[in-house]
């Protein structure tokens, strides 16, 4: 019996994987071949979804991009032996370049394996973070934590263990941990991979969050535009119960640990932790002042960590193979690996997971191939919509996150979202005010209005009032947002604008870049 | 707009409240099972959850996931966000205006005043969304809650002749 891989996550599903997995189920039955059909995750080599693999004693062998109207073809050409005379094989999948020389830490069994099958994630390295933490003290562990040099990869790069150690250290009869899994910004989808192909090592995360911390309950938020990762957490989490990893007995410990899953409701700023807490509570997804800090007060008044998916997918890796591991990845005081998300205007897109300390450069061009449109890129916004656009000169700064601060850009996610020369960075400027217009939740007053005021001032500019006078008004209103928001959202909505005037202004109709008047 | 079998606001209140649930759980709850979240559910539902009606309003109007009144047959909801802008997304949102002759999010800058664009006639909605996760993949679309990738014009066309041809089916 040949096993065969067609990857269930949403992107292979977009480009009609569950048609084409019933049409090889079937091709096969008509042709009287014996196969077992596993949906694993996706590999992250999303340029090539959907990507099936045939199991072969030389390994996995890839045919990419692959359309239920190729299965026939496929039958004849021999891939139930892996055989290469198809026009979409693509060889043994693990030796691709674009994977082979990636850093797979976080993402070290995505696409391998089927995400909802204990067995698998066992058989894989599963779960041995889980019983090493919980052989370890409490104080130990995030002693281990601090040490592996582990920050918040949410976006805001603030030390994993230190706030594990601020809860841990708080007095309490209810704590929480929370997984941020709103990943609203565009150009990233590491949190949608982990949670549709890998939902167990979330899973596990939190397992060990709870113990470390002194938390029972954890609750992932989940974006409703995610219906596919919900799906498959929720199946995964009954899963985990059922093997004892969740419930009054944390493998037979003394720990308790119950974890579920919460619906988002299309509200890009609560993915600010506050706003998630809101939310999670019932209530409008409103910025609260900090502080206090949720490490204190967070979900209903408790002592709460709220870490990224990222952060929390990243723990078990950590106390499987240890802090001085993990620790040896990366550069100054970016240590372990990001996976980064190559989107955008892009001719391979996917996930690159590497050390920290790569360019931009190399994931354009030697993972990326360039531009989709073969045409020449121009700017490329790292860090989703609140991120810097960064032109030609700056794609060989390493990215670190004391790096990326010099030059007043940030990491943040790890999303790049590459533009072409037929860009307009005045239009993405302008988007980006309007972006915050919608989606701000209208507490302080610099970002609900400085936002409106903003597309504004940048239409103003575009239909040819290129006064100093203009330029100036929309970098004042700026230094207000940055200065005076109460998140990140306002505060860090002016980084796209001030970056794509500063570096493309001629796109604005301006010759040169007017900077803000000397004070 | 009619709903021939709609249920008693209270009962679909009481359906579905659960102890311990939060508003938005609930709401998600009520707009999984009936489409939307019927405006005569804002009483039962302050009541239930022992806030007041303003609280209720605020929560469902915060969010732009629920809808109060039932989404088109036909709803395209085109990801509007950087990473497929760059790969033409405005180009194609103003092909799809064209194709359909209807205007994206015309349910919210015209709640009151449904008829005044002729060519749409209300099989199709058009909702701007932002980021779908699939960015990689650009441009990206839900129609009815199904996720497509890598979207062109032609693609649409047929993705939409598909989507019609299923609500006329079932209708």
């Amino acid at each position: 019996m040949t096993r065969i891989y067609v990857p269930r996550d949403s992107s292979a599903l977009a480009l009609g994987a569950d048609a084409l997995a019933t049409a090889i189920v079937d091709e096969a039955k008509a042709r009287g071949i014996d196969i077992e059909l596993v949906r694993n995750g996706s590999r992250g080599l999303l340029y090539l979804e959907p990507l099936v693999e045939v199991q072969t004693s030389e390994g996995r062998i890839g045919y990419a991009n692959v359309e239920s109207e190729d299965v026939a073809s496929l039958f004849d050409a021999g891939f139930i032996e892996g055989k290469a005379t198809h026009a979409k094989h693509v060889g043994v999948v693990d030796e691709i370049p674009y994977l082979k020389k990636q850093q797979r830490l976080t993402f070290a069994r995505i696409g391998i394996t089927d995400p909802l099958s204990t067995d698998d994630y066992v058989a894989n390295g599963g779960i041995v973070g889980l019983y090493n933490a919980l052989a370890m003290s409490g104080d130990a562990a995030v002693d281990a934590l601090i040490e592996s040099g582990l920050r918040g990869r949410g976006g805001a790069a603030f030390p994993a263990g230190i706030k594990w150690r601020t809860v841990r250290a708080a007095k309490a009869n209810q704590k929480y941990i929370v997984c941020n899994a709103d990943e609203g910004d565009s150009g990233t989808f590491s949190d949608r991979l982990v949670m549709e192909s890998d939902p167990f090592v979330l899973i596990e995360g939190m397992i060990i969050a709870g113990i470390v911390a002194g938390a029972t309950v954890g609750h992932i938020y989940v974006r409703s535009e995610y219906p596919h990762s919900i799906a498959t957490l929720e199946a995964a989490i009954v899963k985990a119960r059922a093997a004892g990893w969740l419930g009054d007995s944390v493998l037979g410990s003394e720990h308790r640990f119950e974890l579920f899953v919460a619906k988002g409701a299309g509200a890009y700023v609560c993915g600010e932790e506050t706003a998630l807490l809101e939310s999670l509570e019932g209530k409008r997804g409103i910025v609260r002042a900090k502080p206090p800090l949720p490490a204190l007060e967070g979900l209903f008044g408790k002592p709460t960590v709220i870490n990224n998916v990222i952060t929390l997918a990243t723990v078990p890796i950590i106390f499987a193979k240890g802090a001085a591991f993990y620790k040896d990845f990366g550069m100054g005081r970016s240590r372990g690996t990001l996976p980064f998300q190559v989107a955008g205007n892009v001719k391979r897109g996917g996930l690159v997971e590497l050390a920290f300390g790569c360019t931009l450069r190399e994931l354009m061009f030697d993972y990326g191939g360039g531009t989709a449109s073969g045409r020449p890129a121009r700017a490329v916004q790292v860090g989703g919509p609140l991120g810097t656009y960064l032109p030609e000169s700056q794609w060989d700064i390493p990215l670190d996150y004391e790096e990326y601060a010099k030059v007043g850009a940030v990491v943040g996610h790890g999303g790049l979202v590459i533009h072409d020369d037929t860009s307009n960075l005045a239009d993405l400027a302008q988007y980006a005010m309007h972006f915050c217009a919608l989606e701000s939740c209208g507490k302080c007053t610099p970002c609900r209005i400085g936002s409106t005021r903003g597309v504004e001032v940048i239409q103003r500019i575009r239909n040819g009032d290129t006064s100093t006078k203009q330029v100036q008004l929309l970098r004042d209103l700026c230094d207000t947002m940055v200065s005076g928001s109460l998140c990140a959202m306002g505060g860090m909505t002016p980084f796209p604008v001030v970056s794509a005037l500063d570096h493309f202004p001629e796109d604005f109709g301006l010759e040169t870049a007017i900077p803000k008047a000397a004070a | 707009m009619d709903r021939p079998n709609a249920i008693a606001p209270d009962e679909l209140v009481q359906r579905h409240a659960r102890p311990g649930m939060s508003l938005v759980a609930l709401l998600h709850a009520i707009q999984d099972d009936v489409g939307f979240v019927p405006p005569d559910t804002v009483a039962p539902l302050a009541r239930t959850m022992n806030l007041s009606r303003a609280e209720v309003h605020g929560v469902i109007t915060y969010y732009h996931h629920f809808r109060q009144a039932p989404a088109a047959p036909v709803t395209v909801q085109l990801c509007r966000a950087e990473a497929c802008r760059s790969m033409g997304t405005e180009a194609l949102a103003q092909h799809i205006e064209a194709r359909t002759g209807c205007r994206f999010d015309a349910h919210k800058h015209d709640a009151h005043n449904h008829d005044h664009d002729h060519a749409c006639d209300g099989a199709v909605g058009l909702e701007s969304v932002y980021c779908l996760g699939q960015c990689a993949l650009s441009p990206a679309m839900m129609i009815n809650g199904e996720l497509h990738a890598k979207v062109t014009p032609q693609k649409f066309d047929a993705l939409l002749a598909a989507a019609m041809k299923r609500v006329e089916e079932t209708v």
